[in-house]
């Protein structure tokens, strides 16, 4: 039976992201609706298929305090390119528990939430606290954030395998209102990682014989990761009322880091409302980065850099997603207790266009690509 | 995180020093912005869940999306 | 001529008040003057006018059909209005927005005792400055400002009572 090639990690600012939104940043004076969310989701690419639910209970008392709990499974069954050349096709399952408190008085907003992540080989617990200020009439709302995750990593393969790591993560947020039509959010991320930052399981490609290609290579050499890792991310996002009922939006993020990774990526979106109970949104993504310094997709000698890795997420790529998603308000008035309830269904396809990372399972390896599909399907009400 | 406190404070100071600006967009005009389709963060499961799925795949982090909107209501 | 100095009077209320709504903190019996007289059309279509109501204790209440807070405040100045209206008082529900319709079409489903007004060119939100969603003016039997409440949360109600019981005493 060869290695097992582990699950990609959930990355901190995943779970940070999650508990962002869990606590979204609120306008002076309103607490986060009261709602319920419960949703399907499921995406199939590259030889992996993850599925599984996502639960949401918010309830406040509309004055000062609002909670929310979040519990979100991703069942993994992969037999990705790294896991058919280093090893073999296996199944796995994350479980993600999240809850948050917000805590309203004038024109602040505190909130404060904890996510806990575990799977058989990583388990990560996350804090994070975030203040929310509105100002200028309720025109302009900043929000700072700090987030700090403790990870246990260990090995489905070794059971003397064990290692940590720790994450920060500063965030700084400004939502402006520039016209009654038009609004605009800046924010800033800035992330530091340290300890054991990449995967047990994972080998880098290194040629048999360093001065002859033609002689094949081997997945031998585990991966060497840097023990730390910086990064800063600034994105400017808006979204525009057309007279018409409709919405445009659209963003752009930058991010660079000290792994040598620079990436760009732009969004834009057209939400349209039809007829009386349906709103239909079409997105588009494109996304590229550069490679990590540390990254290839062959080496030449097993011991030619202090750190290797071969992790196609840390390759030279580039992504496009073309995204539809439809939503129907089922009952346009409310129903007793129940102020609003929609049935949402979202669609996305994302192509993955590898510039040097390539598929090790032909004798000469082709740049990889691989398209996934994605899709949500949720029940969501308010009340 | 140097970048980050200096960004930080040049935010505080540029805020504290403009608490008398009138707000341009008076409350009985902000209908288009409290309507639910003018919302960053309308699904935010879904959206957390998209973003989870781009982090898994892709190399960069952080501010992802925006925050906010609404009716500026109280 | 006359047209004139009236505006410019009006004006200058306006801007008195509107210094007075900023700085004004719920609560406290702020006495801002003459309250500004306005006529805007009700529900069937008549012509109501704030100067109709001297005598009365009037509460100005400022809301949209998009404002949360606003809709959750209703009902209890509904009960309000029951409760004191023999004794002389009532409320005007301005609604602020360009277009009544969703408006009207709340009001079927959640019907008030007391008028409702539409301000559909935001005329008299801009005469009271109004600086938040709801707002709420408590206007004396003389005709005078004494109140104001900015925003609505749960137990506003508490000091809607106590402030009407008193001015209805007077």
């Amino acid at each position: 039976m060869g290695v097992v090639v582990g699950v990609t990690r959930v990355s901190l600012t995943g779970i940070l992201f999650a508990l962002i939104l869990a606590s979204p940043a609120a306008l002076a004076g309103v607490l986060p609706e009261d709602r319920a969310d419960a949703l399907y989701h499921s995406y199939d690419g590259g030889g992996v298929e993850v599925t599984g639910p996502s639960y949401l209970v918010r309830k406040g008392n509309n004055k000062s305090y609002s909670a929310s709990v979040n519990y979100y499974v991703d069942s993994i069954s992969s037999a990705s390119v790294d896991v058919l050349t280093q090893g073999s096709p296996y199944n796995e399952q994350r479980t993600q528990w999240t809850g948050s408190i917000d805590y309203l008085h004038a024109d602040t907003t505190m909130s404060a939430g904890y996510s806990n992540s575990d799977e058989s080989d990583y388990k990560s617990d996350t804090y994070n606290f975030s203040l929310s200020q509105a100002m200028f009439g309720d025109l302009t709302t900043v929000t700072l954030g700090y987030a700090y995750g403790d990870d246990d990593v260990s090995s489905n393969v070794d059971s003397t395998f064990e290692r940590s790591a720790e994450h920060r993560n500063y965030h700084v947020s400004l939502t402006q209102v520039l016209t009654k039509d038009l609004l605009l959010s800046l924010n800033y991320d800035a992330v530091t990682d340290k300890g054991y930052l990449q995967n047990p399981y994972r080998r880098v490609r290194v040629q048999n014989d360093p001065f002859d290609p033609s002689a094949g290579w081997n997945f031998n050499t585990p991966e060497t990761y840097p023990d730390t890792r910086t990064s800063n991310a600034f994105s400017a996002n808006f979204m525009y009322y057309l007279p018409y009922r409709a919405v445009v939006k659209g963003g752009y993020r930058y991010y660079t880091d000290d792994w040598d990774i620079d990436a760009h990526n732009a969004e834009i979106g057209y939400i349209h409302p039809l007829w009386d109970r349906w709103v239909v949104e079409f997105k588009y993504r494109y996304y590229q980065q550069t490679d990590a310094d540390f990254y290839s997709d062959l080496f030449q000698f097993p011991n030619q850099q202090n750190f290797m890795g071969r992790d196609k997420e840390l390759s030279e790529f580039h992504d496009n997603t073309l995204g539809v998603a439809l939503s129907y308000d089922v009952f346009e008035h409310g129903w007793g207790y129940l102020e609003k309830a929609t049935l949402n269904f979202t669609y996305n396809r994302i192509w993955f266009d590898y510039d040097n990372y390539t598929d090790a399972r032909q004798t000469v390896p082709p740049e990889y690509d691989f398209t996934a599909d994605v899709f949500q399907l949720f029940a969501s009400v308010w009340y | 995180m140097k970048l980050a406190g200096i960004l930080l404070t040049s935010i505080l100071f540029l805020l504290g020093g403009c608490s008398n600006i009138e707000p341009w967009v008076k409350p009985y005009e902000r209908a288009h912005l409290a309507d639910p389709i003018m919302s960053f963060g309308r699904d935010p499961v879904a959206d957390s869940y998209m973003n989870h799925i781009y982090q898994v795949r892709e190399g960069a982090r952080g501010a992802e999306g925006g925050h906010g909107g609404g009716c500026g209501c109280n | 001529m006359i047209t004139l100095t009236k505006t410019i009077r009006q004006a200058v209320r306006a801007v008195a008040i509107s210094s007075l709504l900023i700085a004004g903190t719920a609560y406290a019996d702020i006495n801002a003057g003459p309250a500004p007289d306005f006529t805007l059309k009700n529900q069937a279509g008549s012509n109501l006018r704030l100067s109709e109501f001297r005598g009365e204790v009037v509460m100005i209440n400022f809301w949209a059909s998009w404002c949360a807070p606003c809709l959750q405040e209703m009902p209890l100045l509904d009960e309000l209005y029951t409760q004191y209206q023999p004794m002389g008082f009532t409320i005007l529900g301005v609604n602020v927005e360009e277009d009544s319709t969703k408006a009207r079409q709340l009001l079927k489903n959640i019907p008030v005792n007391f008028p409702v007004l539409f301000d559909n060119s935001s005329d008299v939100s801009k005469l009271y400055n109004v600086v938040a969603m709801p707002s709420t003016v408590l206007v004396d039997r003389d005709g005078n400002i004494r109140y104001l409440h900015q925003g609505y949360k749960p137990g506003y109600e508490e000091s809607y009572q106590q402030q009407v019981r008193e001015l209805i005493k007077e």
